[in-house]
């Protein structure tokens, strides 16, 4: 039976975690933005099982109202135990290379207001000496592509962040998740052609319950990632200059 | 997973702009061109299919909104599969009402084939236990849709096959189980005699009943094949099965492998089978004999295959269905699992309901061209002769001239359509 703080919960990867963790009678505290959305899938939690939702609305780059959403997240869990934060956008890579504004907001919104959370989440779990925090990066973080390299450096800033918050909290008993999910097909990329290497947000999903639960680090989900991202960064530049990736 | 936007049959290809749904409160989307909801594409035919239109893809839909437990009723969104809806109640007590041959169909896709199971004779079809729905229309409005409030969309949209507007979410009753088990029977008959003889006899005292007939067997055998029966066990702590093996077709061959000796191979052996007469069965093989062959429709090759479902009234279903059966062992064509069923007395559901009294037989063809279309227009022709019909569900060919006299009713449907939607069906059968 864990607490569990959810960030971008309706997101699909998001949803469909909160509902394996709901299956097994987890407590659940969920955040986004959108109040009707965040009532539908708590309903709809609460159905399979969970034994309390409860949910919070937020707009993430509005930063100072984290602190108050965290607190509320640990009055109505009684603590908390497990933090997955889940929010992001897919930036368009074409219109932020030719504004700066779009650029700016997706740093804010894929790197910055994650870090923003994670800095008293972090010191709260510090201070109790247990828990988990749980992050979704991405496969784009490990290697800058000419076809979306604004959301991936966003998210490669993230991926250090974690690393290196791991490494502090590691003595404080607290385990950092880094999730690097590939091709996930969720309403986010609708407009995608979809290949075979498409996993549905339930396969995710379970992964990041597993990695989760034995403590992991850096989790490639699909498992496959991690292969293909090793192949993708040790392409040498010259010739990874002249791909078309 | 199929392909979205492909029906079951893998027959016809058309092409359409997917539009996938998430959200039940949101707006109906409002591309150019006609509109059709998608369920889980566990259609064989184009009734499900819209070519050079949009499709509704509702799996996004797929929230439960509450159940409870003390009655048994549950409200959900239209994407929820019957799958996930039984992993959900059977531990708490309860099963689905009416399931077909597949778990793998959404509660929308339920409602708009009112789909029937091997109990119909006791609880007719899926429709009878929707208690409410509601309807979003393309003029924005969302109308509750049950007995006494909107009554006829109610009754258009049971069988309504998708084009009466989307379906965003459906309340409706299950039923008391004591466990997941069956307590089956399987019983040998020879002729179609036999087989009337067992289906009446079963009515009362079983739940369940269903027939799988040898569609290769020669004339003199003409309609032999295996009674299958069955109640709710009240047992519910028995040995789980050993998990069944989930195998997967991973690939299309280039040809069928479905033949007319593989064919007679089959089903010869599967007449002759050893069959234990008394026995306790987990509920998926008995209700899903073929859920455990992910894509199993891929064996058919490239070319798809067909799937002939009719329905023949009971004053002279034993004549009909022999003469059918004699065309298809003629033909040498024809599937793996026929299956033979009675239906009960029941009032139909829905106004365009096919599960009506009488006798109905479903089976495959792989998709050989005009041979197959030819075979399967020959039947028509004994079946509309006999006043039966032919289920859309599992229909890409029958002539719009069929379709008018198998279903009368079809212009009472037309005037509750939404006028945004249609589907490739619909055209093929109406225009
Ligand atoms: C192996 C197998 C066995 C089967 N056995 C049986 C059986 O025993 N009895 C039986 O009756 N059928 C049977 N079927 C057929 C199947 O049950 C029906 O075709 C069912 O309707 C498929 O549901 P779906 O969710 O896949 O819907 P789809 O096939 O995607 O769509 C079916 C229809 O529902 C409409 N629809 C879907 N969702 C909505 C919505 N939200 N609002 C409005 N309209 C909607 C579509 O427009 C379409 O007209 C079987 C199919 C298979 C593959």
């Amino acid at each position: 039976m864990r607490r569990v703080l959810i960030i971008g919960a309706t997101s699909a990867i998001a949803e469909a975690t909160a509902r394996l963790l709901a299956a097994r009678g987890d407590s659940l505290f969920l955040v986004a933005r959108d109040a009707d959305r965040l009532q539908t899938i708590a309903t709809d939690l609460g159905v399979r099982g969970a034994v309390r939702v409860a949910t919070a609305t937020l707009e993430v780059t509005d930063f100072d109202a984290h602190a108050a959403v965290i607190n509320a997240a640990s009055l109505a869990l009684g603590g908390i135990d497990t933090v997955l934060i889940a929010h992001g956008t897919l930036s368009d890579q074409i219109e932020c290379q030719g504004s700066v504004d779009a650029l700016r907001r997706e740093f804010v919104i894929n790197a910055l207001s994650t870090m923003a959370l994670l800095t008293p989440l972090a010191n709260l779990l510090e201070a109790q000496g247990f828990g988990t925090l749980a992050v979704i990066s991405s496969v784009a973080g490990d290697r800058g592509r000419q076809s979306n390299y604004v959301y991936g450096s966003a998210k490669a800033a993230l991926s250090v962040f974690l690393g290196g918050l791991r490494q502090r909290l590691a003595k404080s008993k607290v385990n950092v998740l880094t999730i690097k999910p590939g091709f996930v097909d969720t309403p986010m990329t609708a407009a995608f052609k979809k290949s075979a290497l498409w996993a549905q947000p339930a396969q995710i999903a379970t992964g990041i319950v597993n990695a989760i639960d034995r403590g992991r680090s850096v989790v490639y989900l699909p498992w496959f990632w991690s292969i293909i991202m090793l192949i993708i960064r040790s392409i040498p530049e010259p010739i990874f200059k002249r791909l078309k990736l | 997973m199929p392909t979205v936007g492909s029906s079951w049959g893998r027959y016809p290809h058309v092409t359409q702009n997917i539009v996938p749904l998430h959200w039940r409160g949101a707006e109906l989307p409002t591309p150019d061109g006609t509109l059709l909801a998608y369920g889980n594409g566990r259609s064989y035919g184009d009734s499900c299919l819209n070519d050079a239109g949009n499709l509704l893809v509702t799996r996004g839909l797929d929230r439960l909104i509450a159940f409870d437990p003390g009655s048994g009723i549950l409200r959900c969104e239209a994407g929820v599969l019957f799958s996930e809806i039984l992993d959900l109640v059977i531990p708490q007590g309860w099963f689905l009402p009416v399931l077909p041959g597949t778990k793998f169909i959404t509660v929308g896709g339920a409602i708009a084939n009112d789909v029937h199971g091997k109990n119909h004779h006791r609880a007719g079809t899926f429709g009878e236990h929707v208690r409410q729905f509601e309807l979003l229309r393309s003029d924005g409005s969302r109308l509750l849709c049950d007995r006494t409030q909107n009554s006829e969309l109610f009754h258009a949209s049971i069988g309504g096959l998708g084009l009466t507007g989307l379906i965003v979410w459906a309340e409706f009753s299950l039923q008391r189980i004591a466990g997941p088990w069956l307590a089956t029977e399987t019983l040998r008959f020879e002729n179609l005699a036999e087989f009337f003889a067992l289906s009446s006899a079963s009515e009362k005292d079983y739940e369940y009943s269903v027939a799988w007939i040898d569609c290769c067997a020669p004339e003199a055998k003409l309609g032999r094949g295996l009674f299958m029966r069955a109640n709710h066990a009240q047992v519910s702590n028995a040995k789980r099965p050993p998990r069944q093996r989930h195998l997967r077709m991973p690939f299309t061959p280039p040809l069928s492998l479905v033949n007319r000796a593989s064919l007679r191979l089959f089903n010869t052996l599967y007449y002759h089978r050893p069959i234990a007469a008394h026995g306790l069965s987990h509920y998926e093989p008995f209700f899903f004999p073929l859920d455990s062959i992910a894509e199993w429709n891929r064996m058919y090759g490239p070319r798809g295959f067909l799937q002939y479902q009719c329905l023949v009234p009971p004053q002279n279903s034993a004549e009909v269905v022999a003469e059918l059966l004699r065309i298809i062992a003629r033909s040498g064509t024809g599937s793996f699992l026929a299956v033979l069923k009675t239906f009960g007395e029941r009032e139909a559901a829905g106004l365009m309901s096919f599960a009506r009294t009488g006798t109905t037989l479903a089976l495959d063809f792989a998709n050989a061209g005009p041979s197959t279309f030819a075979l399967l227009d020959r039947l028509d022709a004994v079946v509309a002769a006999a006043s039966g019909s032919v289920y859309p569900a599992k229909d890409a060919r029958m002539s719009s001239a069929h379709f008018r006299q198998y279903f009368p009713q079809w212009e009472k449907l037309q005037t509750h359509i939404d006028p945004k939607f249609s589907s490739s069906f619909w055209r093929r059968v109406t225009e």
